[in-house]
């Protein structure tokens, strides 16, 4: 056998993609189903939470900041495995799934939170004095003044952060969620071949390349509001 | 300038910001019709006081009364002594992701709670008003500083004040886009709208105020019509002032 | 409650697995020490040879950059140490943790630095080659330190993720401080040393990102 077909029988056999096909597939499946659940989780917590700091109160305030950065300071991966071996010793059990789902949208709900609210706190204050000085309360002032305008500026941060959790699905395959990368890796210890984890890369690569693009022309489409 | 009883109304206002006094117990009575000129240097108070009248700023002591209405204290409903003391602010403030007319509109259909037709048809009417009804499509980035300002003054009349309080109005415009504004501004003191005025625009001051008040370290120092400020002034702190900014 | 505090903030089970997540921790910043200046290097490199005028280089990085990031790094950390072996290239742990972590933060390193490079006006190239610099003198000298100050905040809070990827090594069974926690939970049957690993993540990363808080609003104003 020469180079290149040693090449091929060991990462792309023509057997073993028709033989995993299936279940790259269906973890491919999984993998939208948990990033979709994660990202609407994580926006309208995110942007809750950057509403309710809105009000200044003071010890929702200070709870607020003190999960914001508690989550972004400590890796998803900590918290993945203190969710999934901790609570069910103190009769908690959640089904893999629910904790991946979980620790992630709490995850991206710091982060969202956190650009939300620099977004609020960067309109300027004239915005404020004008909205109010037209009778407007509080509420519509901040829905129909200031969060068009720091959504807007939220964009761009937004998206590469939703993305890189999004990603970050592929931490399931850890504590058995079915997504591609358990997939993949539980068929390369049966078949003793690297061809099911290439099917998986290229996966993720079908799945993200698009969103990556995606992101790429949100960050220059919005980029002249940011100087 | 009439007996009657005066619009707007201020009793023993003062306002602190931690040390530094902003006003020292202001009086002041603005009539219906009237052009009040509000002069004096840097941090004298004026722009505060300006704030207090629709309440942007809270004072810490002291009344103010709407057409003998006390609206000073919590109880009172903010929003509406707002709806009827408009402002106009030094740098437009005009909301970027509206366009004109969403800027003018905003607050109709929001405070005045008018369908968005009727809300139109008024904003429309207030950018005729400042000679501005063709871009009312346009948003803020689109317009020149002046027309900026005067979408700020069409939004402020929108809602049909009673009193229009300008702060500074035109020191954020080039010298060429000035005129624009004062002649707004002009035509509606002739359609008999009570304003209050802050700015620097002595000229104008001279030919259009019915009254100038100079103020200094947060005090009305002298007042008067503009003849009797600007050529025979009283105080030395005053004449000082005025032949500093040359007027 | 009390099952509570017994399962995550048992205190004799923390100081029990101190010892070893010490060691765990002293591989962590060692991790972290040669990965985050190693990525930022290539990122740097990634970010110049994709302003080059020869535009098959500038497409070659901006493939590496896209690519890099579509692939979840921990998915590269099992390619890197899962499958190469099948082609006949065995990495240790480290070495395997530390090319996939290079891979993967040199694309996002790569990608803020050219953005830090774009904001940079005509001008200042102008400027700069009119006295004569040469294009590297230019980029170096002139370019870069505005560049690479105009996107601080960003840099910073890559920087912050690279650290936090360094737990995914324990997956691939390097003894950092995950792994090492990890250990312990299985030994004693009780998450306390998870806890514990995730209290000196928290002590360690919590000024990083306050600091990152602080660039982004200095930035602004």
């Amino acid at each position: 056998m020469d180079g290149g077909a040693a090449f091929v029988d060991a990462f792309f056999k023509p057997a073993l993609i028709a033989r995993y096909a299936p279940e790259i597939v269906s973890g491919v499946g999984q993998t939208i189903l948990i990033a979709s659940t994660i990202v609407l989780t994580g926006l309208v917590l995110g942007v809750t939470l950057a509403l309710i700091r809105s009000l200044r109160l003071p010890i929702a305030t200070v709870m607020i900041v003190i999960f914001a950065d508690v989550l972004r300071a400590v890796p998803p991966l900590v918290f993945v495995l203190l969710v999934y071996f901790g609570l069910p010793n103190v009769g908690v059990t959640l089904s893999a799934f629910a904790v991946l789902w979980l620790v992630l949208s709490l995850v991206l709900a710091a982060f969202v939170e956190e650009i939300v609210w620099a977004g609020i706190t960067s309109v300027a204050k004239g915005q404020w004095d004008a909205a109010r000085s037209t009778g407007l309360n509080f509420a519509t002032t901040l829905r129909d003044v200031i969060l068009p305008q720091a959504l807007r500026l939220s964009i761009p941060p937004l998206t590469s952060r939703t993305i890189a959790i999004t990603k970050n699905t592929a931490l399931g395959s850890v504590i058995g969620v079915p997504e591609i990368l358990n997939q993949a890796t539980s068929a390369v210890s049966f078949s003793g071949n690297a061809t099911p984890l290439m099917m998986g890369a290229i996966a993720y690569v079908v799945l993200f390349l698009p969103v990556v693009i995606f992101g790429r022309w949100v960050e220059t489409r919005f980029a002249w509001r940011r100087a | 300038m009439t007996t009657d009883q005066p619009i707007l109304e201020v009793r023993g206002l003062q306002k602190q910001y931690g040390r530094h006094v902003a006003l020292a117990g202001i009086d002041l009575k603005i009539a219906a019709g009237e052009l009040v000129f509000v002069i004096g240097p840097s941090g004298s108070g004026k722009s505060t006081l300006l704030r207090c009248l629709n309440r942007l700023e809270e004072p810490d002591h002291g009344q103010i009364l709407f057409e003998g209405q006390d609206m000073s204290g919590k109880k009172n409903d903010l929003n509406l002594l707002r709806q009827r003391v408009g402002m106009v602010f030094q740098a437009f403030n005009l909301y970027p992701h509206l366009t004109a007319l969403g800027n003018v509109t905003l607050a109709v259909r929001k405070v005045l709670r008018k369908s968005r037709e009727a809300a139109d048809a008024i904003g429309l009417a207030a950018l005729r008003q400042v000679g501005l009804v063709e871009k009312a499509g346009s948003y803020p980035n689109e317009l020149s500083g002046g027309q900026q300002q005067r979408v700020g003054i069409a939004r402020a009349l929108a809602l049909e004040p009673k009193v229009v309080l300008f702060d500074e109005p035109t020191s954020a415009l080039d010298p060429e886009l000035v005129r624009s504004v004062l002649e707004v501004m002009r035509d509606l003191k002739r359609a008999g709208m009570t304003m209050v005025v802050v700015s620097h625009e002595m000229k104008f001051a001279r030919e259009a105020a019915d009254r100038v008040i100079f103020m200094a370290e947060g005090a009305i120092v002298e007042q008067g019509p503009p003849e009797e400020i600007f050529s025979h002034a009283r105080e030395p702190r005053t004449r000082a002032f005025l032949s500093q900014v040359g007027a | 409650m009390h099952a509570l505090v017994d399962q995550f903030f048992n205190v004799a089970i923390m100081a029990q697995a101190m010892p070893i997540m010490l060691r765990g921790l002293g591989w962590t910043l060692v991790l972290c020490a040669v990965a985050v200046p190693c990525s930022f290097l290539a990122g740097v490199l990634i970010a110049v040879l994709g302003t080059v005028r020869f535009a098959p280089v500038r497409w070659l990085m901006v493939i590496y950059v896209d690519l890099l990031r579509s692939i979840p790094p921990l998915v590269l950390l099992i390619l890197v140490a899962a499958a190469l072996p099948f082609a006949g290239i065995r990495l240790s742990p480290f070495a395997a943790v530390l090319l996939a972590l290079t891979l993967n933060a040199s694309s996002f390193y790569g990608e803020i630095v050219r953005a830090g490079i774009e904001s940079i006006g005509t001008g200042q190239w102008h400027a700069a080659r009119s006295t004569g610099l040469s294009y590297a003198q230019s980029l170096v000298h002139v370019i870069l330190p505005q560049a690479l100050r105009n996107v601080l905040p960003d840099l910073a809070s890559n920087t912050l993720e690279v650290i936090k990827l360094t737990a995914l090594a324990s997956v691939v069974s390097f003894q950092e401080l995950l792994y090492s926690a990890d250990m312990a939970r299985s030994v004693t049957y009780n998450s306390s040393p998870i806890t514990l690993a995730a209290l000196i993540y928290l002590i360690f990363l919590w000024p990083l990102v306050r600091l990152i808080g602080r660039l982004e609003h200095g930035v602004k104003a």
